[in-house]
């Protein structure tokens, strides 16, 4: 097993013309819960994409457990994309099927309880459920596997507040404790207090990576009030009408 | 226990904070044993490690001792816990007469307010 479980180095993708990523090295350790925060259009869908093999980077290096992005590194990575893939004629327990099909490491009875505790029925097809259980759902399916990596697109994103709460909740007590959980989001305040560190992401770049008690020790402030400050949005400054 | 956290500050210092609280107040009384970490840490809605953390400080305090695998108890030591319990105390009175001597009261003025708060309850 591998001391680093991410290593990207001089990873670049543009998309055209466009970058979304320039140049970002990053290493991550295990058993952590990492914050990936940024601003809308900041890469973190990019980054995610990337380490789970669903894009190709246009330059440098990702390693996952040591190897490059394959049919390794896809068996220990568990991904929650930002949108919902799934057919909504099928039922939850039909994708725990396809689930424990594809995923030697998806487990079925974990699931059914964790189902039970976010009180949804998995015999319910997706189109009658509402937009944050079919989330919860898919919650579920990504931390029911026993995982080195969970990369999750906003999870929080779609459900209410006290939800969240729960939503979080289900994350620190269901990782796997040699796994690292990396949540892309940019409802800080919500998610900091369960975070170990925090990557700021700004143009693709990756403008901070620390320890969020060394951040709030170091400036004083906490995660979200640093992020506010980092990306502030500037004025419009130019033009007559 | 409802669990509180302030921006300025280091999660795990405000945990430590807390959970001292807890055995100062008899809580946790000495020699007893403390929820396991992750029991803990899922109840504040924290991250593991920053539990683990503050427990670590807790340990260092002379409040707690033990170790992961047997878990963790309360001192049985009571000058210990009187002595921090003490500590606490010094300061909250403390901080009461910075905030009366900012109010522009004298030390004498101060001591006359809280005596007449005491005599009211």
């Amino acid at each position: 097993m591998n001391e680093l479980l991410v290593t990207c180095t001089g990873l670049t993708k543009r998309y055209g013309n466009k970058p979304a990523l320039s140049g970002v090295n990053l290493e991550l350790g295990r058993g952590r819960i990492v914050g990936l925060l940024g601003p809308n259009g900041s890469g973190k869908t990019t980054l995610i994409k990337i380490l789970c093999g669903l894009l190709q980077p246009t330059d440098g290096a990702v390693t996952i457990d040591g190897q490059p992005v394959g049919p390794y590194t896809k068996s220990i990575v568990s991904y929650l994309p930002d949108r919902m893939y799934f057919a909504d004629w099928m039922k939850a327990t039909d994708l725990f099927d396809l689930f424990a099909d594809f995923y030697a490491d998806f487990d079925r009875a974990k699931a059914m309880s964790m189902c039970a505790s976010l009180g949804v029925t998995p015999s319910d097809r997706l189109k009658t459920m509402s937009k944050g259980t079919k989330e919860k759902v898919q919650l579920v399916l990504v931390m029911a596997r026993k995982a080195q990596a969970y990369l999750l697109d906003e999870p929080i994103a779609g459900v209410d507040p006290a939800a969240r709460d729960f939503i979080l909740n289900t994350i620190l007590t269901n990782y796997n404790e040699e796994g690292t959980v990396m949540i892309s989001t940019h409802l800080i305040s919500d998610i900091e207090k369960v975070l170990d560190e925090a990557i700021f992401l700004k143009d693709g770049q990756v403008v901070l990576h620390n320890g969020v008690d060394s951040i709030r020790e170091q400036e004083g402030k906490s995660v979200d009030a640093l992020f506010r400050e980092v990306f502030r949005a500037r004025n419009y400054e130019g033009g007559n009408f | 226990m409802d669990w509180h956290f302030t921006e300025d500050r280091p999660i795990w210092q405000q945990l430590t904070e807390q959970i001292t609280l807890l055995i100062l107040n008899g809580e946790y009384p000495p020699g007893s044993r403390l929820p396991a970490v992750r029991e803990l840490a899922a109840q504040a809605g924290v991250n593991p490690n920053t539990m683990q953390r503050a427990m670590a400080q807790l340990e260092q305090n002379g409040l707690a001792a033990g170790s992961r695998t047997a878990g963790r108890t309360v001192t049985e030591d009571i000058d210990v816990i009187r002595a921090a319990r003490l500590e606490r105390a010094r300061a909250a009175v403390s901080q009461c007469l910075r905030i009366l001597e900012e109010l522009g009261y004298s030390r004498a003025d101060a001591l006359a307010i809280i005596k007449e708060e005491l005599h009211d309850e």
